[in-house]
């Protein structure tokens, strides 16, 4: 039987982890709340710029410019967002699993894939796995990231795209699907793949100031960073969303050891004062 | 009969205006163009500066832009904007500094590529300046 004053030490322990965690708790919710404002508000530019390029393709049919063109793949690149701390549940470890099913995929078909990693806790990673190459990191954008920061990681895969060192670039993000559940998901970005195609309007074209390939280069670029851009914002709801549910589940079940640990306490307090009077009693007995 | 346009000014961290015009001024690359309801179809990137609203009411808004696209349609215009902030948020005194700064670098020369961005730090800055000068005269 653990001493009446070991329990009560290890109860005061947990009281203070379950503070903590509480209190993360809570940042995060509030964050949380904070970051899909931002995943809001990143949805207008990503729907305009689409319309767009639906709009530039649909006035030059037969323009084509390397992001919109199909490759064999021989090489393949993924850009990974995944969080800057940890603390946030099995997300980065499920966003790890849907990387590596993807990676091994292409590798059975004979594609090289290399990487671009965002967010420390994926460069932690895929450090240890080293049959992997690293092309380019960026860590600790914060709960705001800011499409500056993401502007050269992204240029760096889209050189190497435009170069024909890449034949298909993916995103690969967490999903915030809702509070309780984020879904890691592979998106191809490279070459873009064009939707609603069918929509062909009377032709006209317009006026394009310098030239239109250049327009388009610049375009497409804007396009792959908001996704990029999306990506990361929706990754930070997502790291929240996790770390509040997280956090949730290890303060209940410090209340939980903390109950059960009360409840020994009391019986060992109990039982010293038990055997403190029966000694008593013996000792006036023998009196 | 339609005498406004449409205007959705955006940028990739949030939407900065949404609605009817009568005229858009914007700073193209080959230098500042005005619109007006039924312009002709056109695509351009646009540099530094102020992209002005007039509102069929007879307002005027200003706001930066530290480059991006603008796609003119008959009806619609779309501004992609880089990074635009209302420009009566615009920090006069981080303005001046990030003038100063970008001075500083041009002055030390270090190779092509911070002159480069060195020049873009110094064009923004003057632009936002003029925005809010501009914005002064007309409360003042």
């Amino acid at each position: 039987m653990p001493g009446v004053k070991e329990i009560r030490i290890k109860i005061a322990s947990f009281k203070s982890t379950q503070k903590i965690t509480k209190a993360m708790e809570m940042v995060a919710a509030s964050k949380m709340r904070k970051a899909q404002e931002r995943m809001r508000a990143t949805r207008p530019y990503a729907e305009k710029i689409r319309r767009v390029i639906g709009h530039l393709r649909h006035a030059n049919p037969d323009f084509k410019h390397p992001y919109l063109v199909e490759r064999e793949p021989k090489a393949v690149g993924f850009i990974v967002i995944s969080t800057d701390r940890g603390l946030a549940g099995g997300l980065n470890v499920n966003l790890f699993k849907a990387t590596l099913a993807a990676m091994r995929d292409w590798q059975q078909q004979g594609a090289e894939v290399s990487l671009c990693l965002i967010g420390s806790k994926g460069v932690q990673f895929f450090r240890r796995l080293g049959n992997v190459q690293t092309l380019a990191t960026v860590t600790h954008l914060g709960d705001r990231p800011h499409v500056s920061d993401l502007i050269g990681t992204v240029k760096v895969m889209l050189d190497l795209y435009k170069e024909g060192k890449l034949d298909r670039l993916f995103l690969v993000h967490n999903v915030f699907v809702n509070t309780m559940s984020q879904k890691p998901v592979v998106r191809q970005l490279l070459p873009v793949i064009s939707e609603d195609e069918d929509k062909l309007q009377k032709l006209w074209d317009y006026i394009y100031e310098p030239s239109a390939g250049d327009l388009l280069e610049g375009i497409l670029m804007r396009y792959i960073e908001s996704q990029v851009y999306q990506g990361a914002v929706e990754n930070v709801a997502c790291e929240m969303a996790a770390r509040m549910v997280a956090m949730k589940s290890a303060t209940d079940n410090a209340g939980k050891l903390i109950e059960e640990l009360q409840l020994i306490y009391n019986k060992a307090r109990q039982a010293a004062i038990t055997k403190e009077i029966s000694e008593i009693v013996g000792g006036a007995a023998a009196v | 009969m339609a005498t406004t346009v449409h205007v959705d000014i955006v940028s990739a961290e949030g939407e900065i205006f949404s609605g009817e015009a009568s005229m858009v001024f914007a700073p193209a690359v080959m230098g500042e163009i005005g619109i007006a309801p039924r312009h002709a179809p056109l695509l351009t990137t646009l540099k530094p500066g102020e992209v002005r609203v007039q509102t069929p009411a007879g307002e005027e808004h200003f706001f930066f832009v530290s480059g991006g696209a603008i796609e003119i349609q008959p009806h619609l215009v779309t501004v992609l904007a880089d990074t635009a902030l209302r420009a009566h948020d615009l920090d006069e005194a981080a303005a001046l500094q990030a003038k100063q700064r970008a001075e500083e670098a041009l002055r030390d020369r270090g190779d092509k590529v911070e002159v480069a961005e060195a020049q873009a730090e110094l064009a923004r800055a003057v632009a936002q300046i003029r925005a809010i000068e501009k914005l002064r005269k007309i409360k003042g």
